[in-house]
């Protein structure tokens, strides 16, 4: 579990921790497009419609034809160093901090010639992958790293990523089946440590059993719908936790007219949406200040969503809402969190093969995968992860006509 | 004080024994809380909310000068009143529910029997009518329209895993056998059955050939449970006054409350 900056050491107390500062934010409304592409891991730029010119930065027009419809291409990621240079000065903050720095300017076999942080290794003449990564403070940058032997250890890329090695990480909910396996998997990841929170010690979860005892892995009552609760984690783990996992969820069926239930939706919003504000309330803000806190800072913290809090699926209506109201609270957090560099991860699935999906044909998402995907996005720094066909289509049937899957969404 | 005979009224005898000490109040309630265990039901059913509290203010810039909270929990939440409407078995009766049962109901005597050392050595011990009998044969009938209330010791578990003690058959805690509230009713026509437990039956007691008889035969004959006691070894064998007045909630199947028990110190000669 040794990472990159040596193995985690403990906090030398007599040091004023490092106020977290984050890269210049400014853009332009085009230049978000490359956010969206970022936060999906794609590697797409600007596209012209009519004569096909690749752009590179975003613009409002086509450079050779004047034309207005421009759109977003996945093109290919390759491309040269053509010339470089290392920042030794800088007046930004953040760079400050950082430096040297390494720029470059690498023209990209997609067309464009494109200034690009760059990693070790890459050098005058030499062949360059490029990368859209977001910044700590959520922007798009493009990254080159070398075409070959291309490291994760590279402090400047390093900067971009969630690399859960050498972090601690809560997962809020150890006893799932999805819990479970998101513990082991960033243990396997080379996390230093994982707390796995428990709602109800009573239920005899052989999860929980399993867990007790673990190398690397310690277990405390949790339950989100329990103010005191979060506050009393918050308290004793909260200046610990480098990454966030908030995995709780409470899957009823049923939608507005035909089950009137007040106590299901209540508990689904309690757990959903109220549970996320107490996590976010009492460990938000000590991430926040911990967000240069040394190699190992705050870094992440990620949600797990339903895709159907993309769009109300109305035979898991107020389920769907409970979630969709969550999704919306993670981007108020995302704002906030923002100052710390620590940045706020979304993750969508379709229906998971558990106890609460017993009847819902397949797909189903193994909780295994969408476990190993959680964290193999966290390593890329992506701020989207859909998991699953049925999560990738809703997203991708969302983003051409949302009225077409609004009226077709069953499970 | 009576007009015509100058004696102190029964009242005011019995306020000066409480203050004198005579008479002793001792407190069988819970703390609510928000560790509370709550009776726990497979998952796909309807669940009670256990207890939540949220400061409403406390002497801050929400109310410089007041302290206080919201709380919520469902209505059967640490020691609390079973109304007989809480049952199906006594969904017809007439003031079955919190705000329509006489008040006097509230008020009442208690028999305690010990079964602490058979909960201990068995955590799914069941009272039956020959350990009652037998009982009563040391210290006498249990008295018409009074309360039975099973000391365990069961309160003592403040883990709450402990407490609910679930296995994979459900929950393992002491309550009455089948056989014995029928014949508390037809027998010693008792007002009700106390426990310290998350419910007044038995763990297992979903398992019996009649589901849950305490709840079912009780509130099937107007009767009431209490549940989640505490204290229960302060108590004599017979001589406790019982005051379980629950929150008068409109067709309220029950209520938390706060269960206090008179008792008179037996004199020193």
């Amino acid at each position: 579990m040794t990472g990159p900056a040596g193995p985690p050491r403990r906090k030398d107390p007599t040091r004023r921790t490092r106020l977290p500062v984050t890269p210049p934010g400014n853009r332009s409304r085009e230049a978000h497009g490359l956010a969206a592409m970022a936060a999906a891991g794609r590697f797409a730029l600007q596209c012209c419609r009519r004569c096909g010119h690749v752009h590179y930065p975003p613009r409002q027009l086509c450079e050779r034809c004047l034309d207005g419809e421009l759109e977003w291409r996945d093109v290919a990621d390759g491309g040269r160093v053509l010339a470089q240079t290392t920042v030794r000065h800088a007046n930004d903050l953040y760079f400050r901090e950082r430096l040297p720095w390494k720029l470059g300017l690498v023209g990209s076999d997609a067309g464009p010639s494109i200034v690009a942080h760059l990693a070790e290794g890459c050098e005058r003449g030499h062949r360059v992958r490029l990368a859209l990564h977001l910044d700590r403070a959520g922007n798009a940058v493009v990254a080159a790293s070398p075409e070959r032997d291309a490291s994760r250890d590279d402090p400047r890329l390093r900067e971009m990523v969630f690399d859960p090695r050498g972090r601690r990480v809560l997962v809020v909910d150890g006893t799932t089946g999805l819990g479970r396996h998101l513990v082991e998997a960033f243990l396997a990841s080379g996390a230093r440590e994982v707390f796995a929170g428990f709602s109800r010690p009573w239920n005899r979860s052989p999860d929980l059993a399993a867990l007790r005892g673990r190398d690397r892995v310690s277990v405390y009552p949790l339950d989100v719908t329990d103010t005191d609760a979060v506050e009393k984690l918050a308290a004793l783990i909260g200046d610990k936790v480098e990454i966030l996992i908030n995995n709780s969820s409470h899957v009823r069926m049923g939608g507005a007219l035909d089950r009137l239930d007040f106590n299901i939706t209540r508990q689904e919003m309690e757990i959903h949406y109220h549970g996320l504000l107490r996590l976010a309330g009492y460990f938000g803000p000590v991430m926040r200040a911990r967000g240069a806190d040394g190699p190992y800072g705050a870094v992440a913290w990620v949600n797990l969503f339903s895709a159907w809090s993309l769009v109300n699926n109305p035979e898991l209506g107020t389920y769907s809402a409970s979630q969709a109201a969550a999704l919306s609270l993670s981007h108020c957090m995302r704002a906030e969190l923002a100052a710390g560099g620590v940045r706020v991860v979304n993750v969508f699935t379709g229906p998971l093969d558990d106890e609460w999906h017993q009847l819902v044909p397949p797909p189903k998402l193994d909780p295994a995968t969408v476990a190993i995907r959680v964290v193999r996005g966290l390593e890329r720094g992506l701020e989207d992860i859909a998991v699953g066909a049925v999560a990738e289509e809703i997203t991708h049937r969302l983003a051409e006509n949302p009225k077409e899957i609004e009226r077709s969404i069953r499970l | 004080m009576d007009s015509r005979t100058g004696e102190a009224g029964i009242l005011a005898r019995l306020l000066e024994g409480i203050l004198s000490g005579r008479i002793r109040i001792v407190d069988l309630t819970v703390t609510l809380d928000q560790r509370t265990p709550t009776i726990v039901l497979p998952p796909e059913l309807g669940q009670t909310w256990p207890f939540r509290i949220e400061e409403i203010s406390r002497y801050d810039r929400r109310g410089p000068a007041t302290y206080w909270n919201n709380f919520s929990c469902g209505e059967h939440t640490g020691t609390h009143f079973d109304a007989p409407v809480h049952w199906i078995s006594g969904r017809d009766l007439p003031d079955n529910t919190t705000d329509t049962i006489p008040p006097v109901k509230f008020v009442a005597a208690a028999a305690v029997i010990d079964c602490s050392r058979d909960a201990l050595a068995d955590p799914d011990y069941l009272l039956t009518v020959d350990r009652v009998e037998a009982w009563e044969e040391i210290h006498g009938r249990i008295p018409p329209r009074s309360w039975l209330l099973m000391r365990t010791d069961w309160s003592l578990r403040t883990d709450p895993e402990a407490f609910l003690n679930m296995g994979d058959e459900g929950a393992n805690t002491p309550g009455p056998h089948p056989d014995l509230i029928p014949w508390l009713i037809s027998k010693r026509d008792v007002i009700g059955f106390g426990s310290e437990a998350v419910g007044t039956d038995a763990g297992q007691a979903p398992h019996f050939p009649i589901p849950f008889p305490c709840h079912h035969h009780m509130h099937g004959n107007n009767r009431f449970g209490l549940p989640g006691l505490c204290n229960l070894d302060q108590l004599p064998p017979h001589g406790t006054l019982l005051i379980t007045a629950p929150l008068k909630i409109r067709q309220g199947s029950g209520s938390p409350l706060r269960a206090l028990a008179l008792v008179e110190e037996q004199a020193d000669d």
